[in-house]
């Protein structure tokens, strides 16, 4: 898409984050965003809050936040649902090593987490 | 390919005619998959609904359907189907990419649950579906192997982000496929291709292998020609699973069965907040015509109110994308998929990995979901968001006290060109207004063809029901399929 295209919906608004904003959540995120898609993503993510400002519009006290549907909705399977503790096949290691970017057959091999 | 095989794969083919000319061996699982896969190659440079296809995997699967057959066996209830797999499922025999760089050329150690239990039914598994990257997009134009296009109307997109699996069936290229839904994904692209797009109640289906985009939210369901193979797939997909703690353990009707019951009786929702501004007029003529022939059947048609609708994108676009940014973690380079080249520390992997690897929709989608996850920000948008979605959900129930369904237009307008909304990501996201209430509420739901509109553009309605009310939706489903 062209970073540089008008964007309606964003002129008006204030810029709610700013750019500084956009690379500290990017460098969260294990992202690295270039010179070019920063300020895309910029506005791209301002459009979208200033939509999801509306829901200010609603007093929510007093609602329970909802974060699966089943506690709401499916009467009588609203407890924990447990099984017994046991062993049972898993895959095997060939096949799980067979797909990674580098591995020495055991473990998976990375560069170098701790620098001395 | 006999005449027969032929005629199947080329017109709108259905489960039983599939299933039937087998057990009749007027055309065979293999002549008939041989086929599909010759459709396939001469329509597919065209749509680029298919991203791999699983040949040996098809014909040895058919070859023990014909030796069933040749025996005399009873045959399973999807013998010989010849069905496609959106390509956010995990599937042995061909490469898993969730339509992304990053998992390029993957092969899946297992199957989702629900391909095994397809094959295990009798279906032939052809190969893998195009979509949009990890799911999330409402044209498959953020696929990273390139758009699909709408078989009905080759310059516009045929939906997202299950685009290849609507086209598929739309264009003879598969009997049924499996589609997913996050928001709107089956029932969107359904309304798009003009086929019938089926989205289960959250837990009706294991989602055990499906990669997780946002997990409350995200399901499988079938896309198909007609209702009546929706229920048969439904018949084979539902039920719990040991490997999804989602899964639910009600009990699992005969779908297909239940369709013999007249919807005369039947208490239909028609809400306001759906038949507003922004609705086309061919789509609003449409889906009163569908309710017109409701009432015909004898439904009673009740005028109803979900008065939280118009919040339903914003909170949908704040939880899928927290959930999002949480799951495609997993994306890191370092046990499976792609890895940066040359990293130089571990972080740098990370960033150079996930940067190169992930398209510009999905990287939109990890920064706002960390963003409104992030301290500061938490309880503004993420925890209210919970709530509004509480406040969306009680609307269903408490509609669903006085209705046995609902009918509402699927999507505020039929396809839309290609390239038309990419370059605004908030306008994308209002395409799916009128389904993603049903995915954050848990509802099921389903697209049934209502008509075509001036330029010959299908016209989805949509019916949702209460949580386990498949059976209902479906019977309305098929009244309405009848009246066509």
């Amino acid at each position: 898409m062209d970073p540089n295209a008008p964007h309606a919906a964003v002129e008006n608004a204030p810029a709610a984050v700013t750019a500084e904003q956009v690379l500290r959540i990017a460098e969260l995120a294990q992202l690295e965003l270039t010179a070019e898609e920063l300020p895309a993503m910029q506005r791209d993510l301002n459009s979208i809050l200033g939509h999801v400002a509306q829901l200010n519009e609603l007093d929510t006290t007093g609602i329970a936040p909802m974060a699966q549907t089943g506690e709401l909705a499916a009467a009588g399977e609203r407890e924990n649902r447990l099984r017994d503790d046991q062993r049972s096949a898993c895959l095997p290691r060939e096949t799980v090593m067979a797909e990674a970017p580098e591995t020495d057959g055991v473990y998976f091999k990375t560069p170098k987490v701790i620098e001395r | 390919m006999t005449n027969s095989a032929s005629t199947i794969a080329h017109k709108a083919p259905t489960i039983p005619a599939a299933r039937n000319a087998v057990k009749d061996k007027s055309a065979t699982a293999t002549q008939q998959a041989e086929a599909y896969y010759q459709r396939i190659a001469a329509r597919n440079p065209e749509i680029n609904a298919w991203l791999a296809l699983s040949r040996e995997r098809a014909l040895a699967q058919a070859a023990r359907i014909d030796a069933m057959a040749a025996r005399g066996d009873e045959l399973p209830p999807l013998a010989g189907v010849c069905i496609g797999i959106k390509d956010v499922l995990t599937m042995t025999g061909a490469p898993t990419t969730a339509a992304s760089k990053i998992l390029e050329g993957y092969q899946a150690p297992y199957d989702a649950t629900t391909v095994a239990r397809l094959e295990q039914a009798g279906a032939v598994l052809l190969g893998k579906l195009n979509c949009d990257e990890f799911a999330m997009g409402s044209s498959n134009e953020n696929s990273a192997y390139g758009p699909v296009r709408n078989p009905r109307a080759l310059d516009r997109v045929p939906g997202g982000s299950s685009g290849g699996s609507a086209a598929a069936v739309a264009d003879g290229m598969a009997v049924a496929t499996l589609g997913t839904e996050t928001g709107g994904s089956t029932r969107q692209p359904a309304s798009f291709c003009g086929v019938v797009g089926l989205l289960p109640t959250y837990g009706r289906v294991s989602r055990y292998g499906l990669i997780a985009f946002a997990s409350s939210l995200d399901r499988v369901g079938p896309f198909t020609n007609t209702v009546e193979d929706a229920a048969l797939m439904l018949h084979v997909l539902a039920g719990h699973d040991p490997m999804d703690a989602t899964s639910a353990l009600h009990p699992v009707p005969d779908y297909a069965a239940s369709l013999q019951q007249p919807v005369k009786g039947l208490r239909i929702g028609i809400p306001e907040e759906y038949f507003g501004e922004g609705l086309d007029p061919e789509v609003r003529a449409a889906v009163e015509r569908a309710a017109d022939s409701l009432r015909a059947a004898g439904c009673e048609m009740k005028k109803i109110s979900l008065p939280h609708t118009r919040y339903a994108i914003a909170t949908y676009y704040v939880l899928a994308t927290a959930e999002a940014s949480a799951n495609l973690a997993r994306f890191d380079g370092v046990r499976f998929g792609y890895r940066a080249d040359h990293p130089k520390t571990l972080a740098d992997m990370y960033r150079r990995t996930r940067d190169e690897g992930f398209g510009t929709e999905v990287k939109r989608r990890i920064l706002l979901g960390t963003y409104v996850l992030s301290a500061g920000y938490y309880d503004a948008y993420y925890r209210k968001a919970q709530q509004v979605r509480t406040l969306l959900t009680r609307d269903f129930l408490d509609a669903f006290q006085s209705v046995d369904a609902i009918l509402t237009p699927t999507a505020p307008t039929p396809a839309f060109r290609l390239g038309e909304k990419t370059d605004d990501p908030l306008a994308m996201y209002l395409a799916d207004i009128f389904t993603v209430t049903a995915n954050l509420a848990g509802i099921c739901g389903v697209s049934v063809p209502c008509g075509v509109s001036s330029a010959g553009l299908p016209i989805g309605a949509q019916i949702l029901g209460p949580h386990f009310g498949e059976s209902t939706i479906l019977r309305v489903a098929q009244a309405i399929e009848q009246a066509q």
